[in-house]
């Protein structure tokens, strides 16, 4: 026991985390510095420390940088068409309600093309999980201006500065009817697995905004340094404000960044609103529909 | 292979160095600043972290919470003997 270092073949020993990942994929194509393996770490993280059922989880993803993450995750995973991962995992809930969907996704993908499908599913408190790794930018497509990308920012369409207000995450979906709003920074990432963890254990739907540098794109045309650059100024500028309201939590350029868990409530979800519905309407001629699986 | 620890180290890091892309959030967020750059490159032309003070390394696994490609984590001693039974089956 006292010579356990010397002893054991230390470059046998396998990253504990592999097991989660299709390791033929691995290395992945996501860019030094860039902060969504840094994300999908934290939720490998929680799904390993929750114990949970893989056979029980999903994950869908949509077209982007972070889209990618169905495609490394060793579990049953969708990659959709461009915007569409919260449609596709709202049939693939209602089709298996003892499914836990996750839909892990980027801000472009989620907000600009797929924004319409965010607050109907979010108004209806379908039960999912949708994480928005946002990184200010389109990435794969070369830099355009998203509908996150600060005032003032620099971006291959903007050349001269962004001039379109950007979206307040938390604020829409908060304002739209989910019931856990929160934002972490990859810098945060024992909060960040924390909030996974909360994430993955809350019923209905669940918004986690995560934070992460673009070193290639938006930090390189604004001139902000490398993606531990970028970390650094998650650390020196964010605040922590658990229960803030989240009309104040905008972000501005290189501005001051409110992170916490700013929703935490309970509503009915979509499945439990229709069941209860139909059986007052109805009485005992209605059947439930995927509550005998829910236990 | 790992130095041979001294009586001070508590753990060390297990670095997959052809997987790295030299990010270098773990050299920079590393609680002991016990890691470095190598000075030689991996097989992708990047320089990979090497525990440069490996007295210091408490094996706290920070490292491996930051790390975006999988490539490196942390083990303290006392639990390296679990891992490595562990492994095989993963």
């Amino acid at each position: 026991m006292s010579s356990l270092a010397v002893n054991v073949e230390l470059p046998e020993l396998q990253n504990p985390l592999m097991p989660y990942l299709r390791q033929d994929r691995i290395p992945h194509i996501w860019c030094p510095g860039c902060g969504i393996g840094t994300s999908l770490n934290a939720f490998i993280r929680a799904l390993d420390e929750m114990q949970f059922d893989l056979n029980k989880l999903a994950v869908v993803s949509g077209i982007g940088c972070t889209g990618r993450v169905a495609g490394y995750l060793n579990v049953d995973s969708f990659h959709t068409t461009h915007g569409r991962a919260i449609p596709f995992a709202t049939g693939l809930k209602l089709g298996n309600p003892d499914l836990k969907v996750v839909v892990y996704s980027g801000d472009g993908d989620l907000f600009a093309i797929g924004g319409n499908h965010f607050i109907h599913a979010a108004r209806r408190n379908m039960d999912l999980f949708v994480v928005c790794v946002n990184n200010f930018t389109y990435g794969m497509t070369g830099g355009q201006v998203a509908p996150t990308t600060p005032l003032g920012a620099t971006q291959t369409t903007m050349p001269y500065g962004n001039f379109e207000p950007p979206f307040n995450l938390p604020y829409l979906a908060d304002s739209c009817g989910a019931v856990y709003v929160a934002r972490w920074t990859v810098y945060h990432v024992r909060q960040l697995t924390r909030a996974f963890k909360e994430g993955l254990s809350k019923k209905g739907f669940v918004f986690l905004e995560v934070l992460s540098p673009c070193p290639t794109l938006y930090s390189r045309r604004n001139r902000l340094g490398d993606g531990v650059e970028q970390l650094k100024y998650y650390k020196e500028k964010s605040v922590v404000k658990n229960g803030a309201d989240t009309r104040d939590v905008g972000l501005s350029f290189q501005g001051d960044i409110v992170v916490g868990t700013f929703v935490n409530r309970e509503r009915p979800t979509w499945l439990e609103a229709m069941n209860e519905h139909f059986s007052q309407r109805f009485g005992d001629r209605y059947q439930p529909y995927g509550v005998h699986r829910e236990d | 292979m790992v130095d041979e620890p001294t009586k001070k180290a508590k753990g060390t890091i297990i670095l997959n160095k052809e997987i790295c892309k030299g990010c270098s959030f773990c050299i920079d967020f590393c609680p002991t600043h016990c890691l470095e750059f190598s000075k030689d490159f991996n097989r992708k032309g990047y320089h990979y972290p090497v525990l440069a003070r490996p007295e210091d390394c408490t094996g706290c696994d920070l490292c491996g919470l930051y790390c975006p490609d999988y490539a490196i984590f942390g083990v303290k001693f006392k639990d390296l003997e679990k891992l490595a039974q562990k492994a095989p089956a993963a």
